[in-house]
């Protein structure tokens, strides 16, 4: 039975993690920036849809697709402005510019909405336990489960099977060749980027209820987005959702059968898979 | 081809002075930011304490420097390094001695350890998986200070007793660490000069230089004969001795060590102040600390919200706008007083391409 708790809980969570991290992938696989800003617009989505259910009575579902929506044009907006002169300068230039737009993000968050973290605002439908048959689970958790499913398959059809994601797959293996090949690498890059932002922002407004939304959220998630990515292998959809699952239910094992060490046993599995597979479980073709 | 080397006349090998002989006249302006360092003493009544504080940032920093600047590390986890001096002068002074340069040699050494050892396993990865270890290794050491409560009060903090008085050897009696920091300044200004010596010699040294090389392209430094990964695990085990160092620092100032001393946040903020001043200067660290930490002493009086925007926003507009940071800016200054344009000896590894670096294999 706790074995059963332990991997929905991990599922659940692994679920959020997938969302929030599957546009970082992209990023930093295709155009390799090492972007770690990305938690901030997790964050914002989470501030937009609670403003949006607290202020307006805006409905949960809409909420969250609002702020998804937001999210992603003030991503694309990002791209352009501040991402664009990034791709030419190397790693240590990419780590600082974007870990400035954390602190900057978490600085604006306070001013907007205060230091203390939000208050839940599930809609009811949402609040109460499922009856599984032999015993009742959070269906909150399980609608996590049911639209994280959901959205990697349709993510499944649009990366693997249509030729946007042909596109985008060729790109992430090599650029050069793709360019050569006549694909708009920029325009892809920035749809793509739009896409994962949008999707970073979908991901922290439904998990908000299991990643607290706060003005340290990006700092505070950051080294657990990015470790989804790495451990994925940078630019691997299949990758990112392994690595996220396998992050989730570890983590919450850890957290379930030794408390007394924490989070110390995922760090200590992420750092041995590292050094082990420094270029993360299932990479793309660009990086073997 | 040996008649050609015989007629030639024998190269001059006599060997670059080095040391105190090796300075001269035009080396005076290394007087300038430590002589202002001893006039804060006599001069800047009721702030030693704010100057230990801005002292030990500066050795934090130029710990990053050899190991960021220098040999091209790119780590944002060596608060770990900083976390581990403080707690370990901390249990030091709590368990065993309150002599403060025992605890330091303590701190310091673990330390090192600690990033030698870290450093033989990560130093052979690059680009974002290293990265990510020392991420890894930051939070592995975050978490054990958090749950080993016994030893270190988990996220009560540490409370550290007054250090004994400094040099009490032999029957001396001592320097007593007064309450206003006024001794404490002291040590903490000698400590930092001790380090600041050895980084310049290391830097200025054969071992620093390949170091510039490994950086630029280690895939022919290794061709050229560089043992590259012992080159580069060397001074990352300096490096961390020397975060070490400022975490004991930090430890017997404050006189409490909480888990912000291992956070995440604190090595960006280091990073930050790096940066600001120019990296691979030694002299940026100071500007770096000093600029910084005045800005965080005004920005959080006015408003602690501030701060945060401050060191971001500083933070992207050296990466965009002041490459080479305040030191950068200076050298600007005075090339245009000098009526000449000052040219970067180095391509500074902001124009390496971020492709070639991340594909480069490791072994």
């Amino acid at each position: 039975m706790l074995l059963f708790t332990i991997l929905l809980d991990g599922i659940a969570y692994g679920m959020v993690l997938f969302l929030i991290s599957v546009g970082l992938t992209v990023t930093m696989g295709l155009m390799r920036v090492v972007n770690l800003a990305h938690g901030s617009f997790a964050m914002l989505g989470g501030y937009l849809s609670s403003v949006m259910i607290r202020h307006y009575g805006v409905p949960f579902i809409w909420s969250t697709l609002g702020a998804a929506i937001v999210c992603g044009l003030i991503g694309g907006l990002a791209e352009l402005t501040i991402y664009r002169p990034l791709y030419r300068k190397g790693d240590l230039a990419q780590v600082l510019l974007t870990f400035g737009m954390i602190f900057v993000s978490i600085a604006a968050m306070t001013l907007l909405f205060g230091p203390t973290p939000v208050a839940e605002s599930m809609p009811k439908w949402l609040e109460g336990q499922i009856d599984l048959g032999f015993r009742t689970y959070p269906s909150y958790r399980l609608f996590l489960i049911g639209v994280g499913t959901l959205l990697a398959i349709v993510l499944y059809f649009i990366i693997e099977r249509s030729l946007f994601g042909a596109r985008l797959r060729a790109a992430v293996d090599d650029p050069g060749m793709a360019r050569a090949l006549g694909i708009n690498v920029n325009l892809l890059f920035t749809l793509t980027f739009i896409g994962g932002c949008a999707l970073a922002g979908f991901g922290g407004a439904i998990g908000a209820g299991i990643l607290p939304i706060e003005p340290f959220y990006a700092l505070k998630y950051l080294v657990l987005f990015l470790v989804v990515v790495v451990i994925g292998g940078l630019g691997s959809f299949r990758g990112s959702l392994a690595a996220a699952l396998s992050v989730g239910i570890l983590d919450t094992a850890g957290k379930y059968l030794v408390p007394q060490l924490g989070s110390f046993l995922l760090w200590f599995i992420v750092f041995g898979l590292l050094l082990w597979r420094p270029n993360g479980l299932l990479p793309p073709k660009s990086a073997t | 081809m040996s008649d050609q080397t015989a007629t030639k006349p024998a190269l001059d090998f006599t060997p670059p002075r080095s040391g105190l002989a090796a300075l001269q006249l035009r080396d005076a302006w290394h007087l300038l930011p430590w002589g202002i360092a001893i006039a804060f003493y006599f001069y800047a009544d009721g702030f030693h304490s704010f100057g230990t504080n801005v002292l030990i940032m500066v050795l934090f920093t130029l710990s990053l420097d050899l190991a960021l600047g220098y040999a091209g590390i790119i780590t944002l986890g060596h608060a770990a390094f900083f976390g581990i001096g403080a707690y370990t002068a901390g249990v030091v002074a709590v368990h065993m001695t309150t002599d403060p340069i025992a605890g330091l040699i303590l701190a310091t050494i673990l330390a090192g350890i600690l990033g030698v050892l870290t450093g033989m396993l990560i130093l052979h990865t690059q680009g974002v998986a290293m990265f990510m270890l020392t991420l890894a290794i930051a939070s592995m050491f975050y978490e054990v200070a958090n749950q080993w409560r016994s030893v270190t009060g988990g996220d009560d903090g540490l409370t550290v007793p007054r250090s004994a008085p400094l040099l009490a050897y032999f029957g001396f009696a001592g320097f007593r660490f007064d309450f206003r920091g006024m001794t404490g300044y002291l040590y903490t200004l000698s400590v930092v000069f001790v380090w600041f010596v050895i980084a310049w010699r290391i830097v200025k040294s054969p071992f620093g230089r390949s170091l510039d090389g490994i950086r630029q392209n280690p895939r022919r430094m290794r061709a050229i004969g560089t043992p590259v990964w012992w080159r580069l695990v060397a001074m990352y085990g300096i490096s961390a001795a020397m975060a070490g160092t400022a975490g004991g620092l930090q430890a017997q100032a404050t006189r409490l060590v909480g888990l912000t001393s291992l956070e995440l946040q604190l090595s960006g903020i280091v990073a930050v102040m790096l940066v600001l001043g120019g990296e691979r200067r030694l002299y940026g660290a100071f500007l770096g600390a000093v600029f910084f930490m005045a800005v965080q002493d005004w920005a959080a009086a006015v408003n602690p919200v501030y701060w945060m925007f401050v060191i971001g926003g500083l933070l992207m507009a050296v990466v965009l706008f002041l490459e080479g940071g305040l030191m950068g800016l200076l050298d600007k200054i005075f090339g245009m007083f000098a009526g000449k344009r000052v040219e970067n000896a180095q391509p500074s590894s902001n124009e390496v391409k971020a492709g070639e670096v991340k594909t480069g294999d490791a072994k």
